[in-house]
């Protein structure tokens, strides 16, 4: 068994179709853009592959469970302050902040009459202790939110609707208490990383790939999670519910589990999000961008990973170059996006890949073995009909269809590469 | 309430909706290796005793002993742990997930989150799976999608998927509805086969496939009693023809 037949053969990689997707995006991400575009450019496409980490743990949450949060941004917000707590306070040496009342603790601390670090600040002095937060904090207030909303039975709507208020909650927090936050401005004038300057061209370069391998990291843990029993029970708590529970599995835990881990990679994009950008405020912590999040996610495709990164792309360059003009006119245009792709797309980019994929016979070479059938009840009029249809007469069908597609395949080669490469975030 | 020698010993069970008695002052007891059937008009109370023994609705008072374990205290997921099987009047599968899936998920191993996410398809899994397969007639159908599955293979499979939990009590909630004549009769062998090592209780409607399946019947009215017995005696009950039969 050769290399590729090993990788090919794994059912976690999602076949062939799901290795071809991945590759296509680790080159995308590693490749063309890095090299196709200048720094100032890449960098703002790293600040869009953080917000791919909240849309994949949507993925998980809501396209495999069933679970809509609408405050993902809480947890975005979380990671990414944690992060820039501990880069305020490098950046607040006493040296540097010689012009303060209180020098050494963070400007905005200042300017609000504080006189000394509050407690909570202390331990993200240290680098292990601040990246240990971004990775629990998160998913224990996540834990706390999913475990009162999940062992009382809450869902659907109204989860979604109290996640949104826990975000507004937060932010109004974070804008309140200045003093310990930095207010509305956030935290801002961030320079170095235990000493290593994050504003320069080359750190940039280094953090948009530590960026892009975080992502890929939280991509395969989701492809391990979905591809186990556990991903199977998602799928199916989504469809019956009650049938899961009287299975006797206690359905609360296993909501409670995928939406820290969900809360969990979402931190980690805020916190790459903060080195990144060089500052964190509460415009990423409230209602608007957790709903934005949630497009990102619908568009590339809400079951597809490698679809919600590049939904997430696809909808922040178009808000980047159009708000760019008409400001006041994207948060009509994406509302009018994200009803569009619920009722005419609702497996966004990825399902329309996968059906063009499918008619064409790009890269499906195999039919899913099962079909449409009618299948009556029968039960030997319905064999006589699979039998028809056997996985070998369907391969058949499908090599021919495959030869005679080749034209239209050549066709599809010559379209421009990232327009291709777009339309690749399917997955099987 | 004492022990006994039965599976399952339902004494003086009562629930009230809003005052409502839907069902009142039941007791009923149930043998191993028994064939329960319970009948009754509609709005009689069967569904809701099996949602009471399964824990989906909570008792008012009363005691539901399964093996001498009080159930009412327990939660869904450790009644069914203890071994307590529920078929929904409406087949509840899994659409989206294939026959086998569908069974594999119902099998009772991995059943914490962390469980889960380890579980291994051991041969052992695949075998049980192929097993139960083979008990349901769907072997044929192991890879297709369960939403393009007939409704009464559906209804199989969701007995089958209980049959993967091994469980010492079957509770079957109208396993025939909407099903063929051939169907019917290939349900009551299945279910005759399926009882020889478990106790097995049953909601239906139709007399005929009652006849083929049933051990002893309960005729349930108005949350009470009406009458329980073999077949032929509850048959003649006058009671029985008076609220039931008769019509």
């Amino acid at each position: 068994m050769t290399l590729w037949e090993k990788i090919t053969a794994s059912p976690m990689l999602g076949g062939k179709e799901g290795v071809i997707s991945l590759a296509v995006l680790a080159a995308v991400i590693f490749v063309v853009l890095p090299l196709g575009v200048d720094i100032f450019r890449l960098n703002l496409i790293g600040k869009y592959l953080t917000y791919a980490f909240v849309a994949v743990g949507l993925v998980l949450l809501w396209g495999h469970g069933g679970i809509l949060s609408l405050g993902q941004g809480i947890f975005f917000g979380l990671g990414g302050y944690a992060m820039a707590m501990f880069l305020k306070l490098e950046a607040s040496d006493p040296l540097s902040t010689k012009i303060q009342s209180t020098p050494g603790i963070p400007d905005f601390m200042d300017w609000n009459q504080l006189t000394a670090l509050p407690w909570f600040w202390e331990p993200f002095k240290s680098l292990p202790f601040t990246i240990f937060a971004v990775l629990t904090i998160p998913a224990l207030f996540a834990y706390i939110i999913g475990y009162a909303m999940f062992k009382r039975r809450v869902g659907g709507v109204y989860f979604s609707i109290i996640t949104q208020a826990v975000a507004l909650i937060l932010s109004i927090l974070i804008v309140g208490q200045q003093g310990y936050t930095g207010g509305v401005n956030g935290m801002t004038d961030l320079r170095t990383m235990l000493g290593w300057d994050i504003r320069t061209d080359s750190a940039k370069y280094i953090l948009y790939f530590v960026n892009g391998l975080l992502l890929f990291g939280a991509i395969f843990l989701s492809k391990y999670v979905m591809s186990s029993k556990f991903g199977m029970l998602l799928l199916a708590m989504r469809d019956k519910e009650e049938r899961v529970r009287f299975s006797g599995y206690d359905v609360s835990n296993f909501k409670i589990f995928i939406f820290c881990l969900a809360a969990m990679m979402s931190a980690v994009g805020g916190a790459m999000f903060t080195l990144q950008v060089g500052f964190m405020s509460p415009s990423f912590v409230g209602i608007v961008p957790s709903i934005e999040m949630v497009i990102f996610c619908a568009v590339g495709g809400r079951a597809s990973l490698v679809g919600a990164v590049y939904g997430t792309l696809l909808v922040n360059y178009g808000k980047t170059v159009f708000s760019e003009t008409y400001p006041e006119m994207w948060l009509f245009l994406m509302g009018g996006l994200f009803i569009s792709v619920v009722m005419f797309f609702p497996s966004g980019l990825a399902g329309i890949w996968d059906k063009y994929a499918t008619k064409y016979g790009w890269f499906k070479e195999k039919a899913k073995p099962v079909k449409k059938l009618e299948v009556s009840t029968s039960e030997g009029e319905a064999q006589a009909v699979l039998t028809e249809t056997s996985p070998e007469t369907i391969l058949a069908a499908d090599a021919t269809g495959v030869a005679a597609k080749k034209a239209t395949r050549k066709k599809a080669d010559a379209m421009p590469a990232i327009e291709s490469n777009k339309m690749r975030g399917a997955e099987a | 309430m004492s022990n006994t020698d039965f599976v399952l010993a339902v004494e003086d069970l009562t629930v009230s909706f809003d005052g409502f008695k839907a069902v009142d002052s039941l007791t009923m007891y149930i043998d191993k290796n028994e064939l329960r059937v319970l009948v009754g008009p509609n709005g009689a109370g069967k569904t809701t005793v099996l949602d009471l023994i399964c824990g989906k609705t909570k008792s008012t008072s009363g005691s539901i002993k399964f093996n001498n374990t009080e159930l009412t205290k327990l939660s869904e997921h450790e009644i069914v742990r203890s071994g307590v099987g529920r078929k929904f009047q409406n087949p509840s599968i899994y659409e989206n997930l294939s026959v086998y899936q569908n069974l594999e998920v119902s099998y009772p191993k991995g059943r914490g989150v962390f469980g889960s996410l380890t579980f291994k398809r051991t041969k052992e899994v695949e075998d049980r799976v192929r097993k139960v397969a083979a008990d349901i007639m769907l072997t044929e159908f192991l890879d297709m999608e369960s939403a393009l599955l007939s409704h009464g293979q559906k209804q199989w499979l969701e007995i089958g998927m209980l049959l993967m939990q091994e469980p010492e009590l079957l509770m079957l909630d109208e396993p025939v509805a909407g099903m063929s004549a051939k169907e019917r009769d290939q349900t009551a062998e299945l279910l005759n086969r399926i009882c020889q090592n478990r106790s097995v209780i049953v909601i239906e409607h139709d007399m005929e496939f009652v006849k083929k399946i049933a051990h002893k019947v309960t005729v349930l009215h108005q949350g009470k009693i009406l009458a329980e017995g073999p077949m032929e005696k509850v048959q003649a009950d006058e009671k029985v023809i008076e609220v039931y039969l008769g019509h």
